[in-house]
């Protein structure tokens, strides 16, 4: 018997709320975190598009100003997200060699990556500051958070895409299970609004273009999608073994039950249309948590607004749940704070984790005119879930065919 | 050209903004990493910012002699002159 795996602490830093109480008073009630760029660089460039959801509060309100200046945006939004897990989870006392950190990043530190190369090109090498490397690397978040914890078993960056997030999680609960740790802080960090990415996601179509109406423009199953809101920010959880926080009392919000990863093999960003690698990572993260379709009640969906990629996600849960679909709650929360990229599914993960810990799922907003091919049962308004063992399901899915699932159960 | 005094002044807010060390701290015989435990890569961000902030040239291979502040201000008024 597997070495059961729990969720003892909780953190997030997004557009809708620099911490899980705030992010989750918004989710419930349904806010738009997107807003037009005020940046000069967005004319400057002639960015197609013009807004974004950036996170609501700056990680200097949390760091101070030389822990920030050694660290790339995104390593920022990692630490104060750790730090929230951290502190919620109230440890204190831990074996530190036992203690590892899973960081996720989709991009890793690309404002420090390009700033280098405006200060090279306009004021030579002597000028490119000695602390470039380890701030633009994808794996400063996850050693900037083993440092700030003192966690000494090892420190993991998944790199996924956009399911590096799911991933990370789902590392963290093979380090657990495997006996490398007895606490696991995971999680994912992205902050990539910045023009090249914004240019990039752009030329590829992947970016919604409603720049007169930011704030409706992220609508996830609605027939007026035209592509993700790009987001920022960070998700941490705090994974513990069980035993280990039963022997200090812990509140524990909810059992990670089960995870998954699978690849696509089918095409460099688009998704399999029958969406089959998604529907063996649902089935495969279900077989881990030994939860049965009738067992899950929610599930918060990728759902990132873009025309093609919504379908082929229902048409995996439909495969992995049948008629069991009918009678889940789906929410696609980057309806509200956009697309956090390699950060998306730690923040999910934490919104899956509140939803079965309060048993309400939160709110897709934007949803006018259902897709008549999406027949899901979206969450529009909060809606409270069942009582008595209850699970549920988060999905991503990342450029590459990544597919990564977590499952998480009421305790 | 900077008196030694200006100079120490001009170091003193470099030091601060890298590593939030408080000004007064920054004096002559202070050691860099004795004294104000300042790691390699924070002292060639320094190092960087006072050749900008003074229009000097600080040669790599000078950099670890400079092991206090008061080398530094030496290094630097000696390069204006």
């Amino acid at each position: 018997m597997a070495r059961k795996v729990v969720i003892t602490g909780l953190g997030a830093t997004t557009p809708i709320g620099g911490d899980v109480p705030t992010m989750w008073k918004n989710a419930l009630k349904g806010v738009s975190g997107a807003h037009t760029l005020e940046d000069d660089w967005v004319a400057k460039y002639e960015l197609p598009v013009h807004f974004a959801a950036r996170a609501s509060n700056a990680a200097t309100e949390v760091l101070s100003r030389v822990e920030a200046k050694r660290m790339d945006p995104s390593t920022q939004f990692a630490v104060v997200a750790s730090r929230e897990a951290w502190a919620d989870a109230g440890i204190t006392e831990v074996d530190h060699d036992r203690l590892a950190v899973a960081f996720a990043t989709g991009i890793g530190g690309v404002w420090t990556l390009l700033d280098a190369w405006d200060t090279l090109r306009e004021k030579g090498p002597r000028r490119v500051l000695p602390m470039t490397v380890p701030m633009l690397m994808p794996n400063g978040p996850a050693a900037a958070v083993s440092l700030d914890l003192g966690a000494r078993a090892g420190a993991h960056t998944p790199v996924s895409a956009c399911a590096s997030g799911t991933e990370a999680v789902h590392m963290g609960l093979d380090l657990i299970r495997s006996g490398k740790a007895d606490v696991v802080v995971c999680g994912g960090a992205e902050a990539a609004i910045h023009p090249m990415p914004i240019a990039a996601f752009a030329s590829m179509q992947a970016l919604s273009r409603r720049n007169d109406d930011p704030e409706h423009a992220s609508r996830p199953y609605d027939l007026g999608r035209d592509g993700f809101v790009m987001g920022e920010g960070a998700g941490a959880l705090v994974l513990e073994a069980e035993e280990h926080a039963l022997a200090r009392g812990a509140r524990i919000y909810a059992e990670l039950a089960g995870t998954s990863v699978t690849a696509d093999a089918y095409h460099i960003t688009a998704p399999d249309p029958q969406g089959l690698g998604a529907t063996r990572a649902l089935k495969a993260a279900m077989f881990d948590g030994r939860i049965q379709p009738e067992d899950v009640v929610h599930v918060n969906a990728h759902a990132t607004s873009t025309p093609v990629g919504d379908k082929p996600e229902y048409a995996a849960l439909k495969a992995a749940l049948g008629k069991q679909l009918d009678s889940v709650a789906v929410s696609a929360t980057k309806s509200q704070m956009g697309h956090l990229l390699g950060a998306s599914g730690a923040v999910e993960a934490v919104l899956t984790v509140m939803a079965i810990y309060d048993r309400k799922a939160p709110v897709t907003i934007n949803l006018e005119n259902q897709d008549p091919e999406i027949p899901l049962d979206v969450v529009t308004t909060a809606r409270d879930l069942p009582s008595g063992s209850i699970a549920a399901l988060s999905n991503s899915f990342g450029f590459g065919g990544h597919n990564a699932v977590i499952a998480v159960r009421s305790i | 050209m900077a008196s030694n005094e200006e100079i120490l002044a001009g170091l003193a807010e470099i030091v601060n903004e890298e590593t939030g060390l408080a000004t007064e701290a920054v004096e002559m015989d202070k050691s860099f990493t004795e004294d104000l435990d300042i790691d390699s890569i924070s002292m060639m961000t320094i190092v960087v910012n006072a050749e900008e902030k003074f229009g000097v040239r600080i040669p790599d291979e000078e950099v670890k002699n400079l092991k206090t502040v008061g080398d530094a201000v030496s290094f630097i008024s000696n390069a204006q002159a």
